[in-house]
């Protein structure tokens, strides 16, 4: 490439971009969901250990830390709480520490939430979206358990750690000291089960119980859609967390998580937790990577050729 | 001894890997939406040459390699060890035809090489993209025959043997590609 002030992604690209994000305003509005700017510093962030925020501060106010969001979430759900109906945003998302061929710590996100939606008719509306966006044929659609299975050759729901660590290790898959259970089902999902995933639209559904924070947990399963196209992770989907106790508590014990690996431990979302109490509608809610969809869509090949200007130009 | 980040990898670090030096070819950056990080890492081992795949939890350390490049000077081979110079400390090492490997074609006394050294003891070692021997032995040519493509087999000052086109006469000198082994031209 030539001088850093240039943009990473050809003006043919951005074209194209433009085009897939008015097209997604155009899908959206016809579809009666609202448009919604909320925003992105806030004063907690979530506490799901692996990820890692992006502080900011005030001049002269080195009390606080302010917390650049990594997804609109927690004020998309306040919106909920507050009547508006189904929402969607388009917006920039922070995540520290994530740089690669498909990360860029400054990415664009697709989030919408669907109150009254099953998480079958949201797999539904996002067969519609990518139908129309890619013209693309609907999803595949699979459980978590028989991918696993098909792959991996366990039972993800009933086999045992040290089964679980022994076949990461026959993989060449390297996990210090695997004792926990998450750090082996997420190892062996992303690297036997998603590239195996295969070409087209796929969705994985019924994950553990242990594998999702803010998603409802029903018959031991938790309610949460995964959405791959061509075996890359596009967007991750749930039946929304309605339980103001129960949402309590896993805030709590994500704290504690972070706590134990001296990770910095943001302060609780007692907004988010006061809207949960005034009650939240149930249904469901996605977050899609934009950049990632401009990606497939354009055949790049890392997310720099979909991104003006990434990390290293900013 | 130092260690390495997950987030220092990059393409040509050299690390310790199951108790060999080994150097690494791609590392890419694996993480699911709601999960924890990876780093998915090829690297060769400069023992073997073999090329592995393996995955790191992203936060992980692993042990640097104290591998490094110099330029010495070839002096001679005794049959078992083969002996370089650096010319401005004149240290010397002796290499081991396990290190030297097939360069042991290519190397004339004097001549500058990439010696690879592992912790101070030499691991590989690279000839200069271009030697230039004596032919040492070869059928003489067809008088005037400069036209067609024709090769005919020659050895070389080290012992190595190269095809070379058919003029090309007994005691002339040659530039020999040593990345492929072939002959490039005849030099004055």
């Amino acid at each position: 490439m030539n001088g850093t002030w240039q943009p990473t992604a050809s003006i043919a690209v951005l074209r194209e971009r433009a085009r897939l994000l008015a097209a997604t305003r155009a899908f959206f509005a016809r579809h009666g969901v609202l448009e919604v700017t909320t925003p992105v510093l806030g004063r907690s962030g979530p506490r799901d250990v692996h990820l890692s925020l992006v502080e900011a501060r005030f001049p002269g106010r080195q009390d606080a830390t302010w917390y650049l969001q990594p997804s609109p979430e927690s004020a998309m759900k306040r919106l909920l709480a507050a009547g508006s109906g189904p929402i969607f945003q388009i917006g920039p998302a922070f995540r520290a520490g994530e740089r690669g061929v498909r990360h860029n710590p400054e990415f664009t996100m697709l989030e919408w939430y669907r109150p009254g939606f099953t998480l079958a008719q949201l797999a539904d509306e996002v067969d519609a979206l990518l139908g129309e966006l890619l013209a693309l044929a609907p999803a595949r659609r699979v459980r978590y358990r028989d991918v696993f299975q098909a792959q991996v050759g366990l039972d993800p729901m009933s086999a045992a750690n040290v089964e679980l660590a022994a076949a990461a290790q026959r993989a060449g898959l390297r996990a210090h000291a695997p004792t926990d259970r998450d750090e082996l089902l997420d190892l062996l999902f992303s690297h036997g089960v998603e590239p195996a995933l295969g070409p087209g639209a796929v969705h994985v559904t019924q994950f553990p119980a242990s594998q999702a924070a803010m998603a409802r947990v029903a018959d031991g399963v938790a309610q949460r859609l995964e959405v791959y196209l061509n075996g890359v992770e596009l967007a991750n989907g749930y039946e929304e967390l309605t339980d103001a106790a129960e949402q309590r508590r896993r805030f709590d014990e994500q704290d504690a998580a972070r706590a134990a690996r001296a990770l910095p431990r943001p302060p609780l979302d007692e907004e988010l937790l006061a809207a949960l109490e005034h009650g939240m509608p149930p249904g469901c809610g996605i977050a899609l990577g934009m950049d990632r969809l401009v990606m497939l869509a354009t055949g790049a090949h890392s997310i720099d050729e979909v991104i003006a200007f990434p990390l290293e130009r900013a | 001894m130092a260690s390495y980040n997950t987030s220092e990898f990059k393409s040509g670090l050299k690390i310790m890997m199951d108790g060999d030096p080994c150097a690494i070819v791609e590392n890419e950056f694996v993480k699911p939406g709601k999960g924890q990080a990876f780093s998915r890492v090829r690297f060769r081992n400069l023992k073997t040459g073999r090329v592995i795949e393996r995955t790191f939890k992203s936060g992980d350390s692993v042990e640097a390699a104290d591998v490094m490049d110099s330029e010495l000077q070839y002096l001679y081979s005794d049959g078992e060890m083969w002996h370089f110079m650096n010319p401005s400390s004149y240290e010397q090492v002796a290499a081991d035809a396990a290190a030297v490997g097939d360069s042991a074609r290519w190397l004339k006394e004097q001549d500058m090489c990439t010696v690879t050294l592992w912790n101070g003891a030499p691991l590989s070692v690279s000839p200069p993209n271009f030697v230039v021997l004596t032919i040492t032995q070869t059928d003489p040519g067809v008088r005037g025959d400069t036209a067609s493509g024709a090769t005919k087999p020659a050895t070389v000052e080290t012992g190595a043997q190269i095809k070379v086109p058919l003029f090309v006469e007994l005691g002339e000198r040659v530039r020999i590609d040593t990345r492929t082994g072939e002959y490039v031209s005849r030099v004055k």
